[in-house]
């Protein structure tokens, strides 16, 4: 937040009252107004928001049935199962990142907007960040409960999430972005974006996995944040450019 | 120095100056892989742990060294392309991906026919072993995403992209395997603290990195001639060369 207090109270005003400053196309219009129009298309598609979190869900379900119910064995491998299969779903809400967008034509106009893209497509990641990952975070204690993740690491694992996803979010729309123009993207954007995740994921179940065995946590949660503030420096910049040869093609 | 880049962007021109280079880089690699994987397989003494299972470090190591290389390049090539629009880089950045690839394979697979006699199994999840396979998976991400589009300047410049992408996040990953490795398992035995190699050993393994590379610089420029002449095929130029040729 770099605003200054005038500054800031005009952005509280919000688009009710029309900034007097920048009557129009200022940037911090736009990217409230980015934000705006996502954050309600996706409350308006219930489904979409709710999907992931349906597949999270299942898919945990998958894995006590399928390796053992043996609450022992579960909590060993609970931090791992819940970091990949919170990862897998985020991964999955992914694909309809800018798709809606790209084929109304309204990437077109983000495109043609006078502002930055690479500001545009963050608040576009944010929302989704928003409405995925925090929601995943959310709920994977309580998925933890029933992998009988051990007490004490429940906050460690909704942190780590909620950090972590917001880099899955910002590598990921690189992928998606690179993809949308193509028609069968969605396998391809799984390839290209996994082993991109795989630092976010080692730094994610190690925190949880750190907070079961009662080591120090702030240096994975550190890590967590570094990636998160190196995904946020380069990110913008490459799902700016790939949006452009995108829309080009 | 200016004028001689720009005129080595041109396809015409990349062409005749490569045509001068080739054969020097082509004998120089045939020669030193020769003389390296002679000299390393049959005339460098036993390791005295490992016997003569040590030997495939000769083509392992090599491997290894391209297979990151070539990535690096790549992504390089990919900012000239995507900065000064030099079509030779992208075409020359193609033509490596699957090169790249290949090394990684090799180095993946060699390591594995080592490791059965010296760890006594295929695969250890073991931290060199883990950011060489996500490696492999960066390159297929690269060629799959060239593949995937139908206009070959979008998948030029989306390629370029995951290229550079890829690169930044390379040391990233690797650092990170190396902090999973040491995190969950405990260290059995150490790969990356090799013993001091006697100077025998050594001399044919420097023979054939430098062979490797020759060989990757030779064959990249033979492809991306050919690819000059694919993608050139409908200029005048290349129209009076077949006519010559045929």
């Amino acid at each position: 937040m770099r605003m200054s207090g005038t500054e800031a109270s005009v952005g509280k005003a919000g688009p009710a009252t029309p900034s007097h400053r920048e009557p129009r196309g200022g940037l911090r219009v736009a990217l409230h107004a980015t934000f705006k129009r996502d954050l309600t298309l996706l409350m308006r598609r219930c489904g979409e928001v709710f999907n992931p979190l349906v597949f999270f869900a299942l898919v945990i379900t998958l894995f006590p049935i399928g390796i053992s119910p043996d609450p022992e064995l579960l909590s060993t491998i609970a931090p791992g199962l819940l970091w990949v299969a919170a990862l897998l779903a985020a991964l999955l809400s992914l694909d309809s990142l800018f798709r809606g967008d790209y084929d109304d034509g309204s990437l077109e106009q983000l495109l043609l907007s006078p502002q930055p893209l690479a500001a545009l497509a963050l608040a576009k990641v944010a929302v989704h960040w928003l409405l995925t990952g925090l929601p995943l975070a959310l709920m994977a204690p309580v998925l933890g409960i029933m992998l009988s993740l051990p007490a004490g690491s429940y906050l460690v694992l909704a942190l780590s999430l909620a950090l972590g996803s917001a880099s899955l979010s910002l590598i990921g729309a690189i992928g998606a972005a690179l993809t949308v123009g193509l028609s069968r993207g969605g396998v391809l954007l799984s390839l290209l974006v996994l082993p991109l995740y795989i630092p976010v994921l080692i730094f994610g179940a190690g925190a949880v996995q750190a907070a079961i065995l009662g080591d120090g946590i702030t240096a994975h949660l550190a890590i967590l944040g570094a990636l998160l503030a190196v995904a946020l420096m380069f990110a913008p910049w490459a799902i700016a450019a790939s949006l452009r040869i995108s829309i080009n093609g | 120095m200016w004028a001689f880049i720009h005129k080595l962007g041109s396809p015409k021109w990349f062409y005749t100056i490569s045509a001068r280079l080739l054969p020097w880089f082509w004998a120089a690699a045939a020669l030193l892989i020769a003389v390296g994987s002679i000299w390393g397989l049959a005339f460098a003494p036993a390791d005295y742990q490992q016997g003569n299972s040590f030997r495939i470090i000769y083509v392992h190591v090599p491997a290894a060294f391209l297979a990151q290389s070539i990535f690096v390049a790549m992504a390089v090539s990919g900012l000239i392309f995507l900065v000064w629009k030099i079509k030779i880089a992208d075409m020359a950045a193609a033509m490596m991906a699957p090169l790249g690839a290949a090394m990684t394979f090799i180095a993946l697979f060699s390591g594995a026919v080592w490791g059965v006699p010296t760890w006594g199994t295929w695969w250890m999840w073991d931290a060199r072993l883990t950011s060489m396979l996500i490696l492999l998976f960066l390159y297929v991400g690269v060629i799959a995403l060239r593949g995937a589009f139908s206009s070959r300047d979008s998948a030029s410049r989306a390629a370029s992209v995951l290229a550079m992408v890829g690169v930044i996040n390379i040391p990233i990953i690797k650092y990170s395997v190396d902090w999973w490795y040491t995190l969950h398992q405990p260290a059995t035995f150490s790969v990356t603290s090799r013993p001091a190699m006697p100077m025998e050993m050594w001399m044919p393994l420097l023979i054939m990195v430098l062979g490797f590379y020759c060989f990757f610089i030779a064959l990249t420029l033979t492809r991306t001639r050919s690819e000059i002449l694919r993608r050139e095929s409908t200029k005048r130029w290349v129209r009076e060369l077949a006519g010559e040729g045929g």
